[in-house]
């Protein structure tokens, strides 16, 4: 067997995709806030439950309507984005004038309402989710054995954080976006609906949230509790990160997530701090973040 | 009295006079929760109401002083008083640590590291021998106050809980009046201002903060003797965000708001607890209404109100 550092290969690698597979959410959630945060000003503290909603709605779509993974893949962000509209009509467009605070306070009230009422109805214990037959076994590439449905994880979400930064970086729409989050008055005044932008981009960061949480459906039991620590790893990327770059969030996703599964294997009992560390040692080195313009 | 307004003095003595009286009529151990948790989310409120800094991760003070009181008075046999007071040493430490680091970036970003610090910690109590995994510390022992006086029962750790949650109401509103206190709210709101004139704002709120955390430790460690227990519960996030709720409840930047909110706060989890996650339901309705309806909080609304200083 193939030894590297000590470790066997298959060992090593696996750790290393299950850390790829890992950053991919991470990019995916980090970018949503990222993109939030840059038109509404607000820390969207319901994330985590919006990736979580999103992986009950795939699950609901199979169970009580027989809709299988791929529509749920596009449904599943529609109908979340949809509930996210609502959510930043009726409540988080209250606040646009008040303190950031507010914002992260609201939008936690959010979550709290979210994942209780799931836990409710569904309980805690999670609901399986099975892996679309087409995604089902795994590939042998001489040095580890890849499970088919991880390989598409990674490059979906890949695909997904590319589209993005296309749109944003790219088209008109996108340059508008930008010219928004800078000076949302002045692009205004030349006609354009910064409001319905704003509502349209919350719906968007929120539907990234739900194509993730459909994406983690088969991967992570679907259960009411799966966004809630996450979310504050993810603000710990964020942290890292700086939201001020819609690259600097994907990349710096990506290599958490391979950080973490190095540390797996090298120093398991690390694995769950290790991230935290990371932001450590960044606010000491770089306390405007690896991307982050300081204010 | 101590830079009370007349108001203020009137709702003190109001509520010394509640502390005296409820004894007799409701649970002590039950009044003894809400002080606890009074004390911490006053503590809590010394940071969010007095200098405008939004932490999200107490509950690795109150947690950590729950568990040093606990271990110290369990596995050392250290008397209620000194354990109570290592506690809050502890808390106020871990704080020195998240504090600097926290005050590093400002607005929402020290939300989010101090979130993610506690998570951080945790994660390390989940690991660490002396706090008992899973099943956290338990059966400690109330011990006796001085090595004299036994706290076995309820009334006499109801009188220990009552007079050091005073001595710390005191002590907050005391920081609060004080010269300190005014730079302290100058700085909430106005940063650049302050430092223009003078004063190393970094300093001040990194002080403050580790006040705070220390005063969550002794709350912390008062609870974990009370019910002769340190688990996760306490360090883990879901406690911070009963604390943020407390004080955004009663109203932040008042001194009796967080006492308000904590009463209400631990009698809704009393009343509600049959029906599960209602509370953590009702808990979030809560915080939306009262972000979008009334961010000031009961006593705040109350005092602007009547214009009176609460």
């Amino acid at each position: 067997m193939m030894m590297i550092l000590g470790i066997p290969a298959p060992l090593l690698f696996g750790q290393l995709l299950l850390g790829v597979v890992n950053g991919a959410f991470y990019a995916l959630m980090s970018l949503g806030l990222a993109i939030i945060f840059g038109m509404l000003n607000i820390v969207n503290f319901a994330h985590g439950a919006l990736f979580m909603l999103g992986a009950f709605t795939a699950w609901g779509l199979l169970n009580y309507a027989g809709i299988g993974y791929w529509w749920a893949l596009l449904l599943a962000p529609l109908i979340v984005g949809a509930f996210g509209v609502l959510l930043e009509r009726l409540f988080i467009s209250k606040l646009y004038k008040l303190d950031h605070l507010y914002g992260l306070l609201l939008t936690f009230g959010l979550a709290l309402i979210l994942e209780g009422l799931v836990r409710n109805y569904y309980g805690s214990s999670g609901l399986p989710y099975r892996i679309p037959s087409q995604l089902q076994g795994a590939q042998n590439l001489g040095f580890m054995i890849m499970p088919n449905y991880r390989g598409w994880v990674v490059l979906a979400a890949i695909v997904m954080c590319v589209i993005t930064w296309l749109v944003i970086e790219k088209t008109s729409i996108g340059a508008k976006l930008r010219a928004a989050t800078e000076n949302a008055p002045l692009v205004q005044s030349f006609g354009i609906n910064v409001p319905l932008m704003i509502t349209l981009t919350y719906g968007a960061g929120v539907a990234l949230a739900a194509f993730a949480g459909v994406l983690a459906a088969p991967i992570y039991s679907v259960n009411p509790n799966m966004g809630a620590n996450f979310i504050i790893v993810v603000f710990a990327v964020v942290v890292i990160g700086g939201m001020g770059s819609i690259l600097g969030s994907i990349v710096t996703g990506f290599g958490l997530g391979i950080v973490e599964g190095l540390t797996r294997v090298f120093y398991p009992e690390g694995s769950a701090t290790v991230i935290f560390v990371v932001m450590v040692i960044v606010l000491l080195a770089r306390p405007a973040g690896l991307f982050g313009r300081a204010h | 009295m101590m830079g009370f307004s007349r108001p203020q003095t009137a709702a003190f003595w109001l509520m010394v006079a509640a502390i005296m009286i409820a004894p007799a009529i409701l649970y002590p151990v039950f009044l003894m929760k809400v002080m606890c948790f009074a004390l911490f989310a006053c503590a809590f409120n010394l940071l969010i109401g007095y200098v405008g800094l939004g932490s999200f991760g107490h509950a690795a003070f109150f947690g950590m002083g729950a568990y040093i009181t606990a271990y110290t008075a369990k596995a050392w046999g250290w008397t209620p008083e000194i354990a109570i007071l290592a506690g809050g040493l502890v808390g106020g430490g871990l704080g020195l640590a998240f504090g600097w680091l926290a005050i590093r970036r400002q607005g929402i970003y020290f939300a989010m590291i101090t979130l993610a610090l506690a998570q951080m910690n945790y994660f390390l109590c989940t690991q660490w021998d002396f706090t008992g995994g899973e099943d956290g510390i338990q059966g400690v022992p109330r011990g006796n106050l001085f090595g004299l006086f036994s706290l076995k029962s309820d009334l006499a750790m109801y009188a220990v809980v009552a007079v050091v949650f005073v001595a710390c109401f005191l002590l907050i509103h005391r920081i609060v009046h004080s010269p300190f206190g005014q730079v302290l709210k100058a700085i909430r709101e106005n940063e650049p201002r302050a430092t223009s004139l003078g004063y190393r704002t970094d300093d001040y709120k990194l002080m403050v903060f580790v006040l705070s955390a220390a005063i969550a430790g002794i709350a912390g460690g008062m609870k974990a003797l009370v019910f002769g227990i340190a688990t996760l519960t306490d360090v883990n996030f879901p406690m911070s965000g009963e604390v943020i709720l407390m004080a955004l409840l009663g109203g932040m930047g008042t001194i009796f708001g967080p006492v308000v909110g904590a009463a209400i706060v631990i009698t809704m989890q009393n009343y509600l607890a049959p029906f599960g996650a209602w509370v953590t339901v009702t808990q979030g309705v809560v915080f939306v209404v009262c972000v979008l309806a009334f961010r000031r909080g009961l006593i705040g609304e109350l005092a602007a109100r009547r214009r009176l200083s609460l």
